[in-house]
């Protein structure tokens, strides 16, 4: 390039826009004088300002090229603090521009539609047709809109958006769209599993009733006079009743602890009794499968509990270990204190172990790891969630460790009970004698 | 997509991938919408996607006008014109998923009025799964990512071996009651349009791969689909 040209480079706001020159190969060894300077200077500011106006024209952009991007104007349509404020909501909130374009999008909403969604259409970002229906609706003049809509995969979420536009009456229209989302996954949720809890609760019903009904129309027809026969559909019929019987006498106690749920249980107990007391109800069944149960030796370890249900808790996690532990082997029962403010039991058995991902789900109602198994052994699938329930009302966890092949371990924490005096240690010397 | 020198340009793209979008956004709604009126036994869900088809078509019909003027009137290169090519391409194959959605919409109906049978919740299953592809390539074509892309396109046989499951599944039933014909082969045509669905996903994988890369996928794809080729045994009970 010859030396001779003249230029001016233009700058932007830090971008450099290009040069602004005078010349051409037929003008090389002209000479210039300070005037053509000046003209060159007052030619490149004339261009700047066109550039200037041309780029800040108009709200949106569309795309991110380096000079469309004039420090953008979400930034003068939003200031600072409004955005900050949106920033703290917990709830996803996005603003559209005019044309329908995304000119913020707050944090809560990176989580659903992804980061960097600000400058791309809307229907690039949330393709669902209610909310898109909504926006063309508001954008076009109309009023604000709730529509509710759902991702079906790869989780079932579902949402309310509120599509509205930014402005009060009398005030200049802004020409922004808000969109606000609520997350409304956790109600559908729980009234979705209030339908499932009466259609399996009926479901689990229905088998044993089915079976006595059965068995009442045989004795009535064809086996009326035959003795043997009657003895034995009688057992099954009684079997089948039991079954009923237990379920509803579960449904009944898990309606009745949940209704108790929040109140926190009064009273002190002794968890190594309360475990050695549940271990001795269950002696004759364990004798029956030929199992044995193993009590650690333990001091008082006191709780503030309901002793019924704590009874409940360790009948329900004993009787598992029986049905599903190896036939004559062992279940042992660990007692101790973890630190100073939780006491432990842990019961222990010598069954098949159950499958890492099956582990969350048990103590969901009426879930199995093997339905046939359980219903043989006369398990009606709602132990572990009653275990589960009270332990929420103790503020107890429950600790589930499985190895396949091996055996399980259910573990209960409780908090300690402060021992606040002389009598609450008293039962434990008898325990020591025992 | 860069800046032009003609913002309109620009506009006319964008406004291309907007209406792109919005077709992938009913049409998901749509397919998505019969797969629960399957799933739930919902003949009111059934009728809405019957009814929504109409609209699909509309925008169909809009992306290829506004395609065609680019076409015409910009001549667009590289790029662009890839754009713009997938922008058609995409359009069919988006509006062939909304045909087979209403197909199984009307199906879903007929099942309504029938006693409910279990094998519907494999078809959801396997209808979710198509749904998750088609999502997914939805994605990849807003934001542009042919990882994303290819990614779909090789995921399609899981589809096809939940098909084949379903297939073995259908004709075991149909064999043992021969009352079940009817019903079965209502499932069946289901089944298979979902997995034609999913194909047609795999396509938008293909060109959205294309478009963003300038490159082929040229390897074979991955294919378990071998209903085409099952014997049916006929045995008649003695």
């Amino acid at each position: 390039m010859d030396e001779d040209f003249r230029m001016r480079p233009k700058r932007l706001r830090g971008t450099l826009l290009g040069l602004a020159a005078l010349g051409g190969a037929g003008m090389v060894g002209v000479a210039f004088g300070g005037g053509d300077a000046l003209l060159i200077a007052a030619v490149a500011a004339a261009v700047l300002i066109a550039l200037s106006l041309f780029l800040s024209r108009g709200p949106d952009k569309g795309s991110q090229g380096s000079l469309a991007a004039p420090k953008d104007t979400a930034t003068q349509l939003l200031p600072g603090v409004v955005r900050d404020i949106f920033e703290c909501l917990a709830d996803p909130v996005i603003v559209l521009g005019r044309s329908g374009h995304v000119i913020f999008a707050n944090r809560a909403s990176q989580s659903l539609l992804g980061a960097s969604v600000e400058r791309k259409h809307i229907s690039a970002v949330l393709r669902t047709p209610s909310v898109l229906e909504a926006v063309d609706h508001v954008l076009a003049g109309g009023e604000g809109e709730t529509v509710a809509f759902s991702f079906l995969v790869p989780v079932e979420r579902h949402y309310e958006a509120y599509v509205t536009r930014v402005g009060r009456d009398g005030s200049p229209d802004s020409g922004l769209v808000l969109i606000q989302l609520h997350d409304l996954t956790a109600i559908r949720r729980s009234e979705q599993m209030r339908a499932d809890f009466v259609a399996n609760a009926s479901h689990e019903l229905r088998t044993p009733l089915a079976a006595v009904s059965g068995f009442i129309d045989t004795l009535r027809g064809h086996a009326k006079d035959d003795a043997e026969a009657r003895e034995r559909f009688l057992e099954i019929m009684s079997v089948e009743t039991g079954r009923m019987r237990r379920l509803i006498d579960d449904l009944l106690s898990l309606t009745r602890i949940e209704l108790n749920e929040h109140n926190p249980p009064q009273g002190t107990v002794d968890l190594s009794v309360i475990v050695r007391d549940a271990a001795t109800a269950l002696g004759p069944l364990a004798s029956a499968d030929s199992v044995t149960i193993d009590v650690a030796k333990q001091g008082s370890l006191p709780v503030t509990g309901d002793r019924d249900e704590l009874i409940q808790v360790f009948q329900n996690l004993i009787h598992n270990a029986i049905k599903y532990g190896r036939s004559g082997g062992r279940v042992r029962i660990a007692l101790g204190r973890e630190g100073s403010d939780r006491v432990f039991a842990a019961v222990e058995d010598e069954g098949e172990g159950i499958p890492r991902e099956l582990i969350p789900r048990l103590t969901e109602r009426f879930y199995r790891v093997d339905v046939k198994r359980s219903r043989e052994r006369g398990g009606t699938g709602l132990g572990l969630a009653i275990v589960k329930h009270i332990l929420n009302r103790h503020q107890g966890r429950l600790q589930i460790e499985s190895t396949p092949g091996k055996g399980s371990t259910f573990t209960v924490f409780l908090p300690a009970a402060a021992l606040t005096s002389q009598e609450s240690l008293a039962p434990t010397a008898d325990v020591m004698k025992m | 997509m860069s800046e032009h020198i003609v913002k309109s340009f620009t506009e006319q793209l964008e406004g291309l991938a907007n209406a792109v979008a919005q077709m992938g956004g009913l049409t998901e709604a749509q397919f998505g919408n019969a797969i629960e009126a399957i799933a739930k036994r919902d003949a009111a869900l059934a009728e809405s996607v019957i009814g929504s088809d109409v609209r699909v078509d509309q925008l169909q019909l809009a992306v290829d006008e506004q395609a065609m003027k680019v076409l015409a009137l910009r001549q667009p290169m590289a790029v662009d014109l890839r754009d713009t090519m997938a922008s058609i391409k995409i359009a069919s194959e988006l509006e062939r998923i909304g045909d087979l959605a209403k197909n199984i919409g009307k199906r879903a109906l007929v099942l309504t009025r029938e006693p409910p049978i279990r094998l519907t919740q494999g078809l959801a299953r396997m209808g979710r799964q198509t749904l998750v592809q088609l999502k997914s390539v939805l994605d990849a074509y807003s934001s542009r990512d042919a990882k994303a892309a290819e990614s779909v396109w090789r995921h399609d046989d899981e589809i096809d071996e939940l098909y084949n499951s379903l297939f073995r599944e259908l004709l075991t039933y149909m064999m043992e009651d021969p009352r079940m014909i009817g019903l079965c082969t209502h499932l069946l045509f289901v089944a298979k349009n979902i997995e034609r669905a999913g194909d047609h996903a795999t396509n938008i994988a293909e060109t959205v791969y294309h478009m963003v890369s300038g490159e082929y996928l040229r390897d074979e794809r991955p294919k378990a689909d071998i209903t085409s080729t099952t014997p049916i045994p006929f045995r008649p009970k003695s």
